[in-house]
């Protein structure tokens, strides 16, 4: 039962026909794992805590440097130095306190993966490497957890939702990882600060319609932005049947570090 | 089928349609939800957003003062 305060605070939500009292309780059960307290993780996890998604995982072995904050809206200048996943859960909490906020001050590997996500209904990816994309993705197929997609790069980014057994995961469409000296070094790899706002703030979207049961998710199709042309484009997808981790004759079975896949900043102590 | 009823002279837009709302998750269909409202704001747009999720309206009377009755059928 919502309590006066509580009436009050999610009031917007309970209008919305889709929502109402019965969408906010579905909020409040929800259990959403962020991987990632970075670029995208930051408005995913202000928008999840304010939304009162009940239980929130964040996993994030990185802590607060001053060059995150021109993008990373969840950490503030005091922040520096300080665990990136406790900094989110200070400002997640000071939003909503009805909401559960674990963290994992960890890397996701192929060791700790399967554990993490278990306790989660929905995950999204918020990371910024193809290793941890790709081990995401196969975790997620392998565990049948719903996840969102999302990646971003200068001016440009992209994101789509996997429902595993039902519609196109990542490995689909990229079934390995680009070549090593394809994947961008730092010194190339700027990003436009807003970016990650939009593409993450639409990744909890997709987390909170998974929730309410509502509304179509973005799935078989990838979603492309551009920040520079200001232009959204959709590509439709279909699972791959020769895909290796959700095909008809899966050659990955279990989860696996792509270490190929880590760009020279993962391989520097941060 | 029960009839309920529901007191929001002294609420604001929106805990007016909020507590509305709340109250006709809570029926089943076919219950008639009676509400106490006020002129003005309340009983120009409670009614009207009823209508719009949904619901039927089936009355709509002045009681005393600037207090008036509205009658939800979920
Ligand atoms: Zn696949």
């Amino acid at each position: 039962m919502l309590t006066e305060e509580q009436i009050e605070r999610y009031s917007r939500h309970i209008i919305l026909k889709e929502v109402g009292g019965k969408g906010q309780q579905r909020l409040f059960d929800g259990r959403v794992l962020i991987i990632g307290a970075g670029g995208l993780g930051a408005p995913i996890a202000l928008y999840l805590a304010a939304a009162g998604v009940g239980a929130i995982g964040i996993a994030d072995a990185d802590d607060v440097d001053l060059s995150n904050l021109q993008r990373q809206v969840i950490h503030f200048t005091p922040d520096i130095g300080k665990p990136k996943v406790e900094s989110a859960r200070e400002k997640m909490e000071a939003i909503n306190p009805d909401v559960k906020v674990r963290t994992y001050k960890e890397w996701v590997s192929a060791a700790n993966i399967g554990a993490i996500i278990a306790d989660y209904d929905f995950i999204i990816d918020g990371t910024d490497n193809f290793a941890a994309k790709f081990l995401i993705n196969d975790a997620c197929v392998l565990a049948r957890k719903p996840y969102s997609h999302g990646g971003i790069l200068q001016f440009d980014g992209q994101t789509m939702t996997v429902r595993p057994g039902e519609s196109a995961c990542y490995r689909c469409i990229f079934p390995e990882p680009p070549p090593k000296d394809a994947i961008p070094t730092c010194s190339q790899a700027g990003v436009i600060g807003v970016l990650p706002g939009v593409l993450g703030t639409i990744q909890a979207t997709e987390a909170i319609k998974f929730l309410l049961g509502k509304g179509d998710l973005l799935t078989n199709r990838l979603l492309t932005y551009s920040a520079l042309r200001m232009r959204f484009r959709e590509i439709p997808l279909k699972r791959n049947t020769a895909c290796p981790v959700c095909g008809d004759n899966p050659t990955i079975t279990e989860v696996r570090d792509e270490l190929d896949a880590l760009t020279v900043c993962d391989l520097k102590a941060p | 089928m029960s009839t309920i009823k529901l007191d929001i002279t002294k609420d604001h837009c929106p805990m007016t349609f909020v507590k509305t709302k709340l109250q006709l998750e809570q029926l089943e269909d076919g219950d008639i939800l009676e509400i106490l409202l006020t002129a003005g704001e309340p009983l120009e747009n409670v009614p009207k957003t009823c209508k719009d999720q949904g619901y039927q309206v089936l009355e709509t009377a002045h009681v005393e003062g600037n207090i008036h009755k509205v009658v939800i059928k979920k």
